[in-house]
């Protein structure tokens, strides 16, 4: 069916180049290998794969998770295996996938981004990193680099200064306006942008007066928050140079497609694959229909092609 | 790993009670997949609201081909399983978790509590399937006597001895599981699997500490995905750190998990 029809497909974030456009968001995903039962891993643009930190993290206490209207609120906490292990279990079985693999990275200081990028320096296998200064869940660091220019553009060029690979970094959405921190990262020397993180919400249970999350407040992703994320991904496209990743409650093909008219070179598909494993690979599938019916020579052609007035 | 997406056919709709529903699909992967213990994530429907599937455990399979799940309505997704019908199709995800183990050669006993029961009719009817010597005993709590006797009949069923507790004494004893437990004579090489709410699987877990049983437990907690990729489902260890239910799990070893009385 798809899979027989031809369509140029390629994008590409600085010198990374995806033969589509659908890249699986950070913890959304695993490691990738817990998808391989329902997906074709080599058919999707890229993987993110869970944030990694300097040390191994056990993340929060639960509960973690709540559903919210079309949506979920999660304070996992950055539950991660740590970048030793990463490099030495994770990264051998993700090279067996065949799959572009970016690792999404995150830390409490400067000097932790540094050493993870220089851990990660020269493994085999990364095609890129995601520089997460975003995360909404952990005490200290993460989102306070989100949320200040200078913080920001500094964790980029620290990070940049140690990778050979394009340096993708993670917006917040958190803040008064995204675009500010969009320059900044862009003058930092950011390869690419990716947008946008979970926003921060709360969920209460009446009856026992409890939040519903032990962390009280969580990030809310999936369908709720795709017109946010729109918005955000249309301004900070026409604020910067750089490609941008739109992120934000994206489950089909007609939602990637909506993503780049608002000027997103490539997407991340997150919340999704918790409810339809498939959903990134049926979203490539939906993309080779579309460009094969729209008669499009690439489907660069509608990056940012939205029309308005 | 055999797991896999499938739409299913729903091929029957049953009202146990007034909310206690149980649904059988049809799907030859899944059902001649599946081992006791393991569990199934459900698409309530194609919509955006409510967005995440929901875990239940098989309660059992036939044929290799059909699968059962039961459920009390406590939401609106159990509420919208509720009002499905016969020739309907359901997104199913499945079979995941590891499962119950178990050994012919002990004295099985299996404890279940409310929804909990679920997975033992599946554990159980495979011990009489798989072993010769002797049939596990069935414990079986629940609130009261309209809830627990058409729980109790599917394994009366198969011949086997169910002790009944309820909260109200309604039907067997006025009690707890554990209550019943301690009545009955169970052999040093009598090993224990669990399924019901966290304070009953404590109460049965600090029971077999006691009398130095194997205990193995299965954790119900919220999750989005069932496959190890959203890390909400965690269960605390007593070693510290956590497990993850949907992929580490369901069952435990009741010694390896951190039990907490709230």
């Amino acid at each position: 069916m798809a899979s027989s029809l031809k369509a140029d497909l390629r994008v590409s974030i600085g010198s990374l180049m995806l033969k589509n456009p659908v890249m699986t968001a950070s913890g959304t995903f695993g490691y990738a290998k817990e998808f391989e039962p329902y997906v074709n891993l080599h058919r999707l643009g890229a993987v993110v794969v869970k944030g990694i930190s300097l040390e191994p993290r056990a993340g929060n206490p639960p509960p973690r998770i709540v559903e919210t209207s079309c949506g979920m609120l999660n304070a996992i906490g950055l539950e991660n295996v740590g970048v030793e292990r990463f490099v030495s279990e994770k990264m051998q079985v993700l090279q067996d996938v065949n799959v572009p693999v970016v690792v999404n990275i995150l830390g409490d200081s400067l000097e932790e981004y540094r050493e993870i990028a220089q851990r990660l320096h020269g493994v085999p296998g990364i095609a890129a990193i995601e520089v997460n200064i975003s995360c909404p869940n952990v005490k200290k660091g993460g989102v306070a680099f989100g949320t200040d220019p200078e913080m920001a553009a500094a964790v980029t060029r620290a990070v940049k200064d140690e990778s050979s690979v394009p340096v993708i970094v993670k917006l917040s959405p958190n803040v008064t306006d995204i675009s500010v921190i969009a320059r900044a990262v862009e003058d930092g020397g950011a390869d690419g942008l990716s947008l946008i993180n979970t926003l921060i919400g709360m969920a209460i249970d009446y009856k026992t007066r409890r939040p519903r999350i032990a962390n009280v407040i969580g990030g809310l992703s999936g369908p709720a928050i795709k017109p946010v994320a729109l918005r955000m991904v249309y301004q900070v496209s026409q604020a910067v140079h750089i490609p941008v990743i739109g992120i934000g409650g994206i489950e089909t093909a007609e939602d990637v497609i909506e993503f780049m008219l608002a000027g997103a070179t490539a997407v991340q598909i997150g919340t999704a694959n918790f409810i339809n494993p498939r959903a990134s690979e049926e979203a490539v599938e939906g993309l080779t229909r579309y460009v094969n019916d729209e008669k499009l020579s690439s489907i660069q052609d509608i990056i940012g092609g939205l029309v308005v007035g | 790993m055999s797991q896999f997406q499938e739409k299913t056919e729903i091929t029957r709709v049953e009202q146990l009670t007034e909310d206690i529903f149980r649904l059988t699909l049809k799907s030859q992967e899944i059902a001649s997949k599946a081992k006791p213990g393991q569990f199934v994530m459900i698409r309530t429907g194609m919509g955006k609201d409510p967005l995440l599937r929901r875990p239940f455990s098989i309660s059992q399979t036939s044929s290799g081909k059909y699968f059962q799940i039961l459920f009390k309505v406590v939401g609106r997704g159990t509420s919208i399983l509720a009002h499905t019908y016969v020739g309907e199709r359901l997104s199913v995800l499945g079979p995941l978790g590891s499962g119950f183990q178990f050994d012919c050669k002990a004295d099985n006993c299996l404890v279940g509590g409310g929804m909990g029961i679920a997975p033992l009719l599946f554990l159980g009817k495979s011990m009489l399937r798989t072993c010769t010597i002797k049939p596990p005993t069935i414990v079986l709590g629940a609130r009261n006597k309209d809830e627990l006797a058409p729980l109790i009949k599917d394994f009366k069923e198969l011949g086997l001895a169910v002790y009944p507790a309820t909260d109200d004494g309604s039907l067997g004893l006025h009690g707890m599981v554990t209550d019943v437990l301690k009545g009955l004579d169970l052999a040093s090489n009598c090993k224990m699997s669990v399924c019901g709410p966290i304070p009953m699987m404590s109460a049965v877990h600090l029971f077999c500490k006691k009398h130095e049983i194997d205990c193995q437990v299965s954790m119900e907690t919220a999750m989005a995905c069932g496959m190890g990729a959203c890390l909400g489902c965690i269960v605390p260890l007593a070693k510290g750190g956590y497990a993850h239910a949907c992929s580490d799990g369901p069952v435990f070893d009741a010694k390896e998990l951190l039990w907490q009385v709230r």
